[in-house]
């Protein structure tokens, strides 16, 4: 390929990893800028790499957090299930071991793998970036190529600082307009999977492009490359822009001096050519975009907030609608119900989906000073541990505390339910989270997806809501205005 | 690696789409440190109902698993693929797969096979009108044999060559160690360094 080519970002990503170039079908052997590693994942690889008697190749490229199996209360006692200790401890040998930088629980620099990795400074644009979790898509969010591998592909990062991969196609997804206030990032990556389904993205990277994502926040468009992977997509991305640079400006890894210069110098054309073409193209009007919720088990089985659960009757494809009669079987919920008649037990506020900062701030400014309904119970997990103190510095522990709900330590939590941190059976919740599998945040436990507004406006009333509902109740518009991004 | 060439057993008729990685295994299971013995943890939901395709006697000891589409989606887990490898299971059959999921099974030695959804709708048909068939899914020719029918299937050769060899990727790759060293020494320095610690 010659360099006068039209390209999109990916390609050119791609292009400046480049080891060796597979020939007769062989796949490309592309270098790993970063390396995020958890407790999960990892056991098993590093196992691998004593059996080969291998090193890590680079551990300067590498960093470890423990985030999933981690328990968000009592964190300064040892953890109680023997497995999951077992799981945490194994991390920190291995890291030991192999001369490898962890955050354990209890440093500030602890989290969700994902949220750490931006708060360092260390995800940054035109650089490649894995982990083994599929939401290290999120990354993508700064202009970098950044995907979720197995535990045999973590082992091969370990040993090789690369993967043998085949190129992605592309396709862009242009979001144009301006979200009405109350609609969120949150809402437009529902919209987008519901639109071109679980599958829609296999094989693809995804390139989120237009005015309503170059106006988001960097925690906005983290969102949205997050939840890329539950269209099927194993990346997503946003070329950089000023507020992209704005935020990596000043971070503890972000390039100093010269080095930034020379960054920028680059940075600035990682954008897709004008005249490059992606093998596909998927267009949302973000002026029409309302709350989005999901009824069903799968992330791609959403709707409006104001529409109603739909009648699998009415789906064609065979297997869509198997899916979807089961899938209201799992959810208990008859066709035609109204989603705001939907009754919550449980509100999970976090993930690394949503709980950053500025997640906690909306769901903050919508909950301040009121009290939660009756029977919800209301948990806010922030990402890190460094932005559990940041929204202390703000007040926001008082305010969730004043307002009834639980304000825990930082990690993946009730997203997955592999920690405690579950769901009984049968119990419904408004999350904040990716996935809406069954099982996924308790055996039986019922999920529906939301934005931190609807959960926030969940909370105050019971059932499925959003600001818009609660101005309603008031009779008053003002009241959401600040809560909105 | 082993090498696979011709898997041939039992073939279970799954008529499930969006199978997730968390119906495969449940997160509670990813708490081992181990890589092998999640045979107990596969389908764990599903399997505490009664009337669930595993638990009917036909099927006790299944090599091949016919899906329905977007098969492993979801979570990066690839306990996912030690969990059906440790029940038995040698290959899968479904007309779409998750991307993570199906990279994870060509790492392991499970065979990932990709056929229109109307052959697995005809295979379907086969394996439930004659409960507890045998089939064989043969990687050299790319064919699914059910009875007398074939239908060919879908594999990228180098995926294909690998499982064949039974080759290592580690290795493969090293193979190439010089030119990775010389990308290194060519990498920009305003890229990312976890250490030492800022």
């Amino acid at each position: 390929m010659t360099q006068q080519q039209p390209r999109t970002l990916a390609q050119k990503i791609w292009d400046d990893h480049l080891v060796v170039k597979g020939e007769d079908g062989a796949p490309d052997l592309i270098y790993i800028d970063l390396h995020l590693i958890h407790e999960v994942t990892s056991p098993q690889a590093f196992d691998g790499l004593r059996l080969a008697g291998r090193p890590v190749r680079r551990p300067d490229l590498t960093i470890a957090t423990e985030d999933h199996n981690t328990p968000t209360i009592d964190i300064d006692k040892p953890i109680k299930d023997p497995t999951s200790r077992t799981q945490v401890e194994t991390l920190r040998k291995n890291a030991q071991e192999f001369g490898i930088r962890l955050h354990s629980l209890g440093d500030i620099e602890q989290g969700i793998v994902h949220v750490v990795g931006p708060q360092l400074g260390l995800t940054m644009p035109g650089i490649t970036v894995v982990c083994g979790d599929s939401h290290t898509s999120t990354h993508g969010a700064f202009g970098a190529m950044a995907f979720g591998i197995g535990t045999s592909e973590v082992e091969h990062v370990l040993a090789t600082q690369t993967l043998p991969l085949k190129p992605f196609k592309t396709m862009a997804i242009n979001v144009e307009g301006t979200l009405r206030p109350g609609v969120t990032a949150k809402d437009i990556i529902l919209a987008v999977i519901a639109k071109i389904g679980t599958g829609g993205g296999q094989g693809y990277v995804l390139e989120y492009r237009g005015s309503a994502i170059r106006s988001l926040s960097m925690e906005g468009r983290m969102t949205i490359c997050n939840m890329s992977i539950e269209a099927g997509a194993r990346a997503g991305l946003v070329a950089p822009d000023e507020t992209t640079f704005e935020y990596l400006r000043g971070r503890p890894h972000a390039p100093q001096g010269e080095d930034w210069d020379a960054a920028m110098a680059y940075w600035k054309t990682l954008r897709t050519d004008d005249d490059a073409v992606f093998d596909a193209e998927v267009f949302i009007d973000a002026d029409r975009l309302e709350p989005f919720v999901t009824w069903g088990t799968n992330p791609g089985q959403g709707v409006s907030l104001s529409e109603s659960v739909p009648d699998p009757a009415q789906i064609e494809d065979p297997n869509e609608r198997a899916a979807a009669q089961r899938a209201l079987e799992y959810m208990a919920l008859e066709p035609g119900t109204p989603m705001k008649e939907i009754r919550v037990d449980t509100v999970f506020m976090g993930s690394c989906t949503n709980s950053r900062l500025d997640d906690l701030r909306a769901f903050a400014s919508i909950i301040k000073g009121k009290k939660k309904a009756d029977g919800v119970r209301v948990m806010v997990v922030p990402g890190s541990a460094r932005v559990r103190i940041e929204a202390e510095a703000e007040g926001i522990d008082k305010i969730v505390e004043e307002f009834g709900g639980e304000w825990r330590f930082a990690g993946c939590s009730m997203c997955l339910g592999m920690n405690e941190d579950q769901m009984a059976p049968g119990e419904r919740s408004a999350s904040t989270s990716n996935r809406n599998f069954e099982g996924r945040q308790g055996k039986g436990a019922r999920t529906h997806l939301v934005s931190p507004l609807v959960a926030a406006a969940t909370a105050i009333r019971g059932t499925l809501s959003s600001p818009w509902d609660l101005e309603a109740d008031a009779g008053s518009p003002e009241l959401v205005q600040e809560g909105v991004r | 690696m082993e090498a696979v060439t011709v898997i041939e057993g039992v073939a279970v008729p799954f008529r499930r789409s969006n199978v997730d990685t968390d119906q495969i295994i449940p997160a509670t299971f990813l708490r081992r440190v181990t890589k092998s013995g999640y045979e107990d943890a596969l389908f764990y939901a599903w399997r505490q109902e009664p009337d669930f395709i595993l638990n009917d006697p036909v099927y006790a000891n299944p090599s091949i698993l016919v899906a329905g589409p977007d098969f492993g989606t979801g979570s990066s887990r690839e306990h996912a693929v030690w969990a059906l490898r440790d029940y038995g299971f040698r290959a899968v059959l479904s007309s779409r797969f998750g991307d993570i999921f199906r990279g994870n099974a060509g790492k392991q030695g499970l065979l990932v096979a990709q056929l229109t959804e109307d052959d697995i709708q005809s295979i379907w048909a086969a394996l439930e009108a004659q409960p507890g068939m045998s089939i064989t899914v043969d990687l050299q020719e790319r064919e699914v044999r059910v009875g007398d029918t074939r239908y060919s299937f879908e594999i990228d050769d180098y995926t294909r060559w690998r499982l064949l060899e039974g080759l290592d990727d580690v290795g493969l790759t090293l193979r190439d160690e010089a030119r990775i060293t010389e990308f290194e020494s060519r990498r920009e320095k305003w890229r990312p360094t976890t250490l030492p610690a800022r």
